[in-house]
């Protein structure tokens, strides 16, 4: 008995067994833990096996990146990059002129750069706040005098050569733009005390989240010249503005009326007691609380919005998706839809994702205050 | 000198809020009339100037149009508005299989999320980063250009078992055929069904009385195969299975299901599972921890915990989003029009509209179409709100 209670003496000197901790360990917890663990993870690796090897030797190994016709991709089994490299440029900027092209890169440039401070941490609140505002004013008046042209001498470009992802870019960042602000209108009306305010409001939100957006771009495209008096056209590229932001708009609306349902009551009723006005309470005491519960979804509501753009295709608009579509049907690079989809939905998974990225990283910032 | 007493002073009416409230209403009102009204004479305008006709006489004539899928008779000579209903059934057809899958495949994919296997939670995520964050209308474009439209002639075709064919006319299925007698497997699968309910009441008014359990699950599963089963080996096996056969260029016999429909189903349910699997697992995780502790602690098994106390919570959190991915799985199977199959909007606000060119009434009907079952859908979920909200007391 003595020997017995002798070989249980603890010994916190010796290091834990090997298959409990390092990556032995690990690999017993997370991989074969059970007998269906087991399986689980067998199913998994073959799987992997199957896809990765002849994803891998598609897009890398067997792929062709020189050349600049088709028949340099005839030897090889992958994918033709050069069908993506010949068309780059127009992926980028649609029918844009090329001489003209610096303008849009330009346009670029200075948006990365003034927005660049509002991503670094170490710049106060609120000079980013007011950074924030200045540019969202000031910017969509030079980028479009910059796309437009026709002032300061520069050559006019026609909206419909606009194109690629730069006309993806202008409608997302046009209907983020107003459809925030109009979402959190529709949604203040929503929650207004004035029935007649809110019974318009609720018809607004209800009636564009009941239809498919689709229908709404149709819409706009056979219906709009109907309803304007005779000769007045729109241009196309604004149709398709109006259609996706009053679309985007009332998802915006419900998001955040969730947010304005969120704040307590004694915020309304303590801003009430200091005097404040409606517009007041709402800017300065509520709104701000508000939005700031419901980053992720607005967010979310951008990423739809920047999906969505691909619809504008229907209506007969150039975009990332309709100029590398189009781009597949060109007879002397038939064949070669494969590259062109894998290098659309590149591109817009990289937006998407990053874009989910950086509201879970804001998420995580922002969560002050209601931690303990 | 002694100030005198300020005095109450009335403000002035513009700062009475009734008088404030009731004049931004009126104004609201008369803006969003003459406005409605702006738009109305401009299309009267319109109307009469490029002579189109309006009104809904046109549903009555013929259509000479023909359609790739309808689910109901359907010919040239028939009229629009058999269009109509020939579009709105392809739509249904398209969303009601798409959600069926989509759920299946997004619950598998939100429970492998949270697996305790590694290497499945992180292979559920990749998929789930991937496919939504890509707009669904390039996948559709994908599946159907870059993977259906570069299948094989019909006479290479790929085949599973030489039962299943797919081919770049579509994918070939065998189809079911139904012999005298079969009507007696369906009436012994209804009887079972009976059983089954029958057996569920008494195991549960048994289990109440003396505490003893009755495995109902094994006992209704055999009830459910084995009747019908033994009924049709019975009658003779009265089923037959018609095989695609190629016949010169094509095949014949089977189901077939188009290139547009299989990519449009393909696209939406990928599309939607991975937001249907988002949905699942925040629903499972909103379930705190202690619910599961304490039903281990009551002696309960992880099937039990999961089944009795976790699911039954975790639906309270899911239906509601689940709820809402079926209605935009539904309007997104409108995208039927890039592709060309001949739903609602591609068949009826598309081909009709081009020929008959009355947009507005068009147009109307579609959006009303899509109108209604968003409604009648938020409808049923507020009613199940209802029943599954939390009576506090």
């Amino acid at each position: 008995m003595a020997e017995v209670a002798k070989s249980r003496t603890p010994h916190p000197d010796l290091p834990p067994p090997a298959s409990a901790v390092g990556v032995l360990g690990w690999v017993r917890r997370n991989l074969f833990s059970s007998p269906l663990n087991i399986a689980l993870t067998l199913l998994a690796a073959y799987l992997l096996y199957a896809m990765i090897p002849s994803v891998l030797r598609w897009t890398l190994f067997d792929a062709t990146w020189r050349g600049d016709s088709r028949e340099a991709c005839a030897a090889n089994r992958g994918a033709c990059w050069v069908f993506i490299r010949i068309h780059f440029e127009q992926f980028m900027y649609g029918f844009y002129p090329d001489a003209q092209r610096w303008r849009v890169n330009s346009a670029a440039l200075l948006l990365i750069l003034s927005a660049a401070p509002l991503f670094v941490r170490a710049v106060p609140g609120s000079v980013k706040l007011r950074l924030g505002l200045s540019i969202l004013a000031i910017y969509p008046i030079i980028a479009f005098v910059l796309f437009r042209g026709g002032l300061f001498g520069l050559p006019e470009v026609e909206t419909r050569q606009w194109g690629g992802l730069l006309l993806t870019l202008v409608i997302a960042g046009v209907g983020m733009a107003a459809a925030l602000p109009l979402g959190v209108l529709l949604a203040l009306g929503r929650r207004s005390k004035m029935p007649a305010i809110q019974t318009l409001c609720v018809t607004f939100i209800e009636f564009w989240r009941g239809v498919p957006l689709i229908t709404v771009l149709f819409m706009s495209s056979v219906m709009l010249p109907l309803f304007l008096p005779a000769g007045v056209s729109f241009d196309k590229l604004l149709r398709a503005l109006i259609g996706v932001t009053l679309f985007q708009a009332a998802y915006m609306a419900e998001v955040v009326r969730g947010g304005l349902q969120a704040i307590p009551k004694g915020q309304f009723e303590a801003a009430a007691a200091l005097g404040l006005s409606y517009w007041k309470t709402m800017a300065l005491i509520v709104l701000p609380q508000a939005l700031k519960l419901v980053i992720p979804g607005i967010v979310n509501t951008f990423i739809a919005l920047f999906k969505d753009t691909s619809l504008v295709l229907i209506i007969g608009l150039f975009d990332l998706m309709n100029i590398v579509h189009n781009a597949t049907t060109n007879p002397a690079w038939l064949g070669f839809s494969t590259e062109g989809y894998v290098f659309a939905a590149a591109v817009y998974w990289l937006f998407c994702f990053s874009m989910s990225r950086y509201s879970q990283s804001l998420e995580k910032r922002l969560h002050t205050g209601h931690k303990r | 000198m002694v100030e005198p007493l300020l005095t109450p002073v009335k403000p002035p009416f513009w700062n009475n809020p009734q008088v404030r409230a009731i004049t931004f209403q009126v104004i609201a009102l008369v803006a969003t009339v003459a406005f409605g009204l702006y738009l109305f004479e401009n299309t009267q305008d319109n109307l009469r100037r490029l002579g189109i006709a309006s009104g809904f006489g046109f549903l009555s004539s013929p259509s000479g149009f023909d359609i790739i899928q309808s689910l109901i008779p359907y010919s040239a000579a028939s009229s629009y508005g058999q269009v109509f209903w020939v579009a709105l059934l392809n739509t249904l057809l398209v969303a009601s299989l798409g959600v069926v899958l989509a759920t299946l495949l997004g619950f598998i994919i939100g429970i492998a999320r949270l697996s305790k296997n590694w290497l499945i939670a992180k292979l559920a995520l990749a998929y789930i980063e991937t496919f939504r964050n890509i707009p669904l209308l390039l996948q559709i474009f994908f599946w159907y250009f870059a993977v259906l439209r570069a299948a094989p002639a019909p006479r290479q075709s790929l085949s599973l078992g030489d039962t299943v064919f797919l081919n770049i006319r579509g994918l070939y299925l065998p189809a079911p055929e139904f012999q005298a007698g079969f009507g007696w497997v369906l009436a012994a699968l209804g009887v079972a069904a009976g059983l089954v309910v029958f057996l569920v009441r008494w195991s549960r008014r048994r289990q109440a009385a003396t505490g003893q359990q009755f495995p109902i699950f094994l006992a209704s599963l055999a009830l459910l195969l084995g009747l019908p089963l033994l009924t049709f080996t019975l009658a003779g096996a009265p089923l037959h299975w018609q095989i695609p056969e190629l016949q010169g260029f094509n095949f014949r016999g089977g189901w077939v299901v188009i290139p547009e429909m299989a990519s449009l189903l393909l696209a939406l349910t990928l599309y939607t599972a991975a937001f249907i699997a988002e949905i699942v697992r925040a629903g499972i995780q909103a379930v705190s921890h202690g619910q599961t502790e304490a039903s281990f602690s009551l002696g309960f098994n992880t099937g039990l915990t999961l089944r009795l106390i976790i699911l039954p919570q975790a639906l309270r959190v899911i239906v509601p989003p689940l709820t809402n991915q079926y209605l935009n799985l539904t309007k997104n199977s409108s995208l039927a029009a890039a592709i060309g199959y001949p739903d609602l909007v591609s068949a009826f606000a598309g081909t009709v509209l081009n020929q008959t060119g009355q947009a507005i009434e068009c147009i109307a009907i579609t959006m009303a179409v899509y109108l209604t079952i968003s409604l009648l859908i938020s409808l049923l979920m507020n009613l199940y709100n209802r029943r599954v909200a939390l009576v506090e007391r």
